[in-house]
């Protein structure tokens, strides 16, 4: 199998997206999927009974959705960015918005602000209708790449000895 | 209020399991649990599957978020002391430091407050010092005065002592 590394280079460059999902195993066991429509990303997981933590509703578990909240925040800056390594989560904030039904959950994300080091996402989680979020999340994520040079393309003119020693 | 409950770990995690798929998936077992605090211990053993960054083989953010998430609610449960169904309304995790590979991540949550219609809850998730976290969070829950809660028959159902 192929390094994630390599995944993430290979989808930017083919647009396959489920080639870097398949080198991720919380993603695998989640059943997550990626497809790229006019320049957007969305993620899809589908319904599976090991994803339900209230079964007398039945309702998805809420670490179903976090997940599915920050790894679409995560690999929509991977989307956008000119960086090949995966971004670190430093906070997130989740809001439960509705109950989720064991159905189909599709996910979108959207960068709110592009910073060297810090960049902040929000994702949106919904099932029948867009409009009708079943939960939504703040992600503030850091990237910080081997060579401490991965930078979204915004922000490439930077003065080196003003870095962010982090 | 007195200390009239006497809480039986083995049942109490067996039922938390049985209960819900996830908490099985993620092979979640109670440790410790207490009503005064209203404290429940989680364990999350390791597994290849939990893993968010091959490179690094540091699990995901999320499976922490579902650690602390289902830790929170169980908390919450023992600080109502009786089957109520509950709601995780939002949850905010500071991510620390990565879980190291290979090691068990425990989650501990204790419920501080609860009014008619929310319960307030802090939770850390760490190895084996939980003065060294690998991610703290704060949470709320809506306590819902109608409905069936998932586990909480099963949790409070016999283990009342008179």
């Amino acid at each position: 199998m192929i390094s994630t590394v390599e995944a993430i280079a290979e989808a930017k460059r083919t647009g396959d997206w489920n080639r870097l999902i398949e080198t991720l195993p919380f993603m695998r066991f989640l059943g997550v999927r990626l497809e790229e429509r006019g320049g957007q990303l969305l993620g899809r997981m589908g319904f599976a009974e090991h994803l339900v933590g209230n079964p007398s509703l039945p309702a998805l578990h809420g670490g179903t959705l976090g997940t599915l909240l920050e790894a679409s925040a995560q690999i929509e800056l991977l989307y956008r960015a000119e960086t090949v390594v995966l971004p670190k989560t430093i906070t997130i904030t989740v809001d439960f918005l509705r109950s989720a039904r064991p159905v189909e959950t599709f996910v979108r994300a959207c960068i709110k602000k592009q910073g060297r080091r810090v960049t902040t996402v929000q994702s949106v989680a919904w099932q029948e209708e867009e409009s009708k979020p079943v939960a939504t999340a703040t992600v503030h994520m850091l990237i910080i790449g081997p060579e401490q040079d991965a930078v979204l393309p915004e922000n490439t003119t930077g003065d080196a000895s003003k870095r962010d020693p982090r | 209020m007195p200390e009239d409950i006497v809480i039986d770990i083995a049942a109490m995690s067996a039922a938390f399991r049985d209960l819900v798929p996830f908490n099985s998936a993620l092979g979640l077992s109670l440790e410790d649990a207490s009503v005064s605090p209203a404290v429940a211990v989680l364990r999350l053993p390791w597994a290849g599957r939990l893993i968010g960054n091959p490179e690094t083989g540091v699990i995901h953010g999320g499976a922490l978020t579902a650690l602390l998430d289902a830790a929170g609610g169980l908390s919450v449960f023992l600080k109502l002391r009786q089957p109520t169904p509950i709601a995780t309304l939002d949850l905010r995790i500071d991510h620390l430091k990565p879980a190291t590979p290979r090691r068990d991540v425990l989650g501990r949550a204790e419920c501080f407050k609860t009014t008619r219609n929310v319960g307030f809850v802090r939770a850390i998730a760490y190895h084996d010092d939980p003065n060294d976290p690998i991610a703290t969070s704060a949470a709320t829950f809506t306590i819902s005065t109608k409905g069936k809660a998932v586990t909480g028959h099963e949790i409070f159902g016999r283990k009342e002592t008179p």
